[in-house]
């Protein structure tokens, strides 16, 4: 919110009337400033000064919804250029780039590939979000045929790529219920796709040669009354882009510049014939604010990393994920279990709990609450130490639980062996594996009660 | 309404540290803007890129890490050679592995031997990384510096515990420290302050901690942009050191590099440009492929 509550103030009737609800104009000014309430509920504002306070109030970058239903995409309403300064919202999207030239049978097995991808992270699924289609064959039958196929056959938020105006639309109105991204609209299709976008209602991908040549397609698009748009500054490789995204969101975020205020598209696919060199490109644009990133391919061992990386970038800095404490019981554990420990951190919960669900042997898993902190975060700041370990067993009745006396913990906290030989008397601390992913095999190895 | 880009100068400089002696000597940090940032600022070195030598067998590498370095790894001489002559490193951080106190516990002078025989073979700038212990690290650092005295290798990691014995050894033989403060920007900052009574600021690299893509990146990452902020642009002064980041044997550790080769160049590739990003500049990695992927990639 650009506005504070004082200048909201002196544009509003200042009678005091509270139909608003509240008790002043003053008042409703403060809630407005903060986004609590809504211009709506004043009945006296001149209409022209509350399209005024409406623009002064929007997000400096729009948030543009591409797709509909379940798999629609929502992108923009960013606040920060940093994320240590707050969170980054949007997650950007991923699209994956078909082509109408690649063989009927090529674009199957892409499609199929695509569907079944299927990738799970501390209990949230990683997610492609955009099938990017590309009119390559100078065919518009072909292109059609592609459009009608992704169109049927997924559930994808699509992007339509193409040239061709004419045949640009002709695809987007074969879909526009799914309200795909067209693209490019440039400053030479602009007059002609201007009442196509208005007919259809669907998003546009704006192109410019450069930063500036978007602005005055934007602001065309704008004063037709189109705002649904994404941005691409032509950016050619991935120093160019981590440039004019930095200054595209530069402008829209700290000097308020309204044409360029939305959000972006890069095209890593298009910077880098080599399918490494196109992930990194897409890594470093996805931190650089990019609202979608088009690839080419759709591999698993080059799209997990991205994914995970996206998960990394657009989790909230400021929040840990965390889980909570228990003496959690894998798979119908009895006194003869194994007992593990770990921290409420929630990567160590979903790996530690995943990898005995792998081994395939019973357990009671120890989930300490650690305020968040991986296992040596914790140790050091005494929150899994041999004492708040023992206050744990001791609470949850670890001892009643198990015949034996052994506890299995963390490889890496090797420090913690002696503290917990002092603080747990009669148990015999062993020491896992360092990594949680060899959990499986050594319960299937070591583990005797 | 006109377009104006909206550039943004900063007044203030990044340390430049050099590294190393003679031709091969490498400069890092020097520059007045943020990462990449080359439209509005200068960035005079580009980042040091780092491969990694081992002076004791690895273990439990993945085969897809093990296998550029599968015929010297019983050798350090000989795994640093091939570093640089076929895979083409500026730089090498060798790491003292055998000395640890919980494993093979190996004496600070046979440490600075192998030390020295390592930089003697190849004539390229080298970070000495002991195995985070303090009081170890300390004299095994101590004996590296008199033992390679003159070399200006960068040694580290030096903590609050152990930063006066090594920075004057350091200083005393002309080498330079890495000054380690885990994931907190007013400890990094206290380093250096207790660190620049007595030792040349200029030769101070800091670590803030380094992680893989997935396993504490999401920290990571924000915390070192966080700490090259206020050096940059809240012009403070002790945060004004190059930074480096140590993560290529996090991210070969994880289940998902050892599970392909790509994934795995890709995990490590990725925490490394997420890094650059954040300000790092100073990269040690692991696979010789992410380093030169990077490299590629930021030239
Ligand atoms: C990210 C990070 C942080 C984050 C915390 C993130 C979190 N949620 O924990 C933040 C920024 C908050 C942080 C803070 C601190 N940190 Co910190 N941090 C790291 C860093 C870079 C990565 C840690 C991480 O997330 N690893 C990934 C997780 C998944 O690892 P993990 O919990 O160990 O789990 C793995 C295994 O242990 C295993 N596992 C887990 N549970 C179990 C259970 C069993 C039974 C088994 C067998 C295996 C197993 O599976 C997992 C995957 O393999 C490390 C350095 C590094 N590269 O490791 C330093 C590090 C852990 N931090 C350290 C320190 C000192 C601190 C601070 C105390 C510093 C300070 N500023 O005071 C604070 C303490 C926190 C506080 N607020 O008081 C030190 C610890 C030193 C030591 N004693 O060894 C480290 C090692 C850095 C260093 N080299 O100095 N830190
Ligand atoms: S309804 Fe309008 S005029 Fe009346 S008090 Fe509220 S803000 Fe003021």
């Amino acid at each position: 919110m650009a506005l504070k509550g004082a200048e909201i103030m002196k544009m509003l009737p200042k009678t005091n009337c509270k139909e608003c609800g509240y008790p002043t104009c003053f008042a409703f000014a403060m809630k407005l400033a903060t986004g609590g309430a809504n211009l709506e509920d004043c009945p006296h504002l001149d209409p022209q000064v509350r399209a005024q306070l409406e623009a002064a109030m929007a997000p400096p970058i729009k948030l543009v919804t591409i797709g509909a239903g379940e798999n629609a995409l929502a992108i923009g309403e960013e606040e920060v250029m940093f994320r240590h300064e707050k969170t980054f919202f949007h997650e950007s999207g991923i699209a994956i780039l078909i082509s109408d030239k690649e063989s009927e049978s090529d674009i199957e097995k892409k499609l199929k590939r695509i569907k079944a991808f299927d990738f799970e992270r501390i209990g949230q699924k990683l997610k492609i979000d955009l099938l990017a289609l590309c009119f390559e064959s100078g065919d518009k039958g072909k292109f059609e045929a592609l459009v009608k196929k992704a169109y049927e056959t997924t559930n994808f938020a699509l992007i339509l790529i193409c040239e061709d105006t004419d045949v640009l639309f002709s695809a987007a109105s074969l879909c526009a219920d799914r309200k795909p991204l067209v693209y490019p609209i440039t400053k030479d299709n602009t007059s002609a796709a201007i009442p196509k976008l208005k007919e259809l209602g669907v998003p546009a991908g704006v192109k410019g040669q450069s930063i500036e040549a978007l602005t005055s397609v934007t602001s065309e698009l704008k004063d037709a009354g189109i705002e649904d748009m994404l941005l691409d500054p032509g950016s050619k490789n991935m120093l160019e882009g981590i440039r004019d995204q930095t200054l595209i969101r530069r402008a829209a975020l700290k000097k308020g510049f309204r044409p360029l205020g939305y959000p972006t598209i890069a095209f890593p696919c298009f910077m880098y014939q080599d399918r490494f060199k196109e992930t990194l490109a897409a890594a470093a644009l996805m931190i650089k604010y990019a609202g979608i990133v088009v690839l080419s391919q759709a591999e698993a061992q080059f799209l997990l990393p991205l994914l995970v990386h996206r998960f990394n970038i657009y989790s909230d800095p400021r929040r840990p994920m965390t889980v909570e404490e228990k003496a959690y019981e894998i798979g119908n554990p009895g006194e003869n279990s194994p007992v593990l420990i770990s921290t409420n951190y929630a990567l160590d919960y979903f790996i530690v709990s995943a990898a005995i669900e792998e081994a395939n042997i019973p357990a009671y898993l120890c989930i300490k609450d650690t305020e968040g902190l991986g296992v040596m975060a914790a140790w050091t700041s005494g929150k899994f130490n041999g004492e708040a370990i023992a206050e744990f067993f001791e609470k949850y009745a670890m001892a009643d639980k198990v015949k034996h006396r052994k506890l299995i913990i963390p490889g890496v906290a090797k420090k913690l062996v002696a503290e917990l030989e002092e603080e747990l008397p009669g148990w015999e601390i062993i020491l896992g594996p360092l990594e949680g992913s060899d959990i499986p095999k050594f319960l299937s190895e070591e583990w005797k009660a | 309404m006109k377009y104006e880009p909206p550039l943004e100068k900063i007044s203030v400089n990044i340390r430049e540290t050099v590294l190393g002696q003679g031709e091969k000597s490498v400069k890092i940090g020097g520059e007045n803007t943020l990462p990449f940032h080359s439209f509005e600022g200068s960035l005079p070195n580009s980042a040091g890129l780092a491969l990694e030598v081992l002076d004791t067998q690895p273990e439990n590498w993945a085969p897809s890490v093990l296998e550029p370095f599968e015929d010297v790894v019983s050798d350090p001489v000989k795994w640093a050679k091939k570093c640089v002559e076929v895979y083409g490193a500026e730089m090498l951080c060798l790491r003292l592995l055998s000395t640890d106190p919980m494993g093979k516990d190996r004496s600070p002078e046979e440490a600075a031997e192998i030390t020295k025989k390592v930089t003697d073979a190849v004539d390229v700038p080298f970070i000495v990384w002991g195995t985070d212990m303090e009081d170890k690290d300390a004299q095994v650092l101590m004996q590296v510096a008199r033992v390679c005295s003159g070399k200006n290798l960068l040694l580290g990691p030096v903590v609050k515990g152990n930063y006066e014995k090594i920075a004057k050894a350091a200083l005393e033989h002309g080498h330079a420290v890495v000054a380690q403060a885990s994931m907190d920007a007013n400890l990094t900052k206290e380093l250096n302050i207790a660190l620049c009574k007595f030792f040349p600021p200029e030769k101070i690299v800091v670590d803030p901690t380094a992680s893989a893509l997935g396993y504490g990146l999401e920290y990571t990452f924000s915390i070192i942009e966080e700490i090259k902020q206020f050096g940059l642009v809240d012009k403070d002064k002790m945060m004004q050191m190059p930074i480096l980041c140590d993560f290529g044997g996090d991210c070969w550790r994880t289940k998902e590099a050892k599970e392909s080769r790509e994934q795995g160049i890709l995990w490590e590739a990725i925490s490394g440009i997420t890094f650059l990003l954040a300000g790092a500049n100073l990269l040690v990695f692991r696979h010789p492929e992410s380093l030169k992927l990077i490299k590629e990639m930021v030239i």
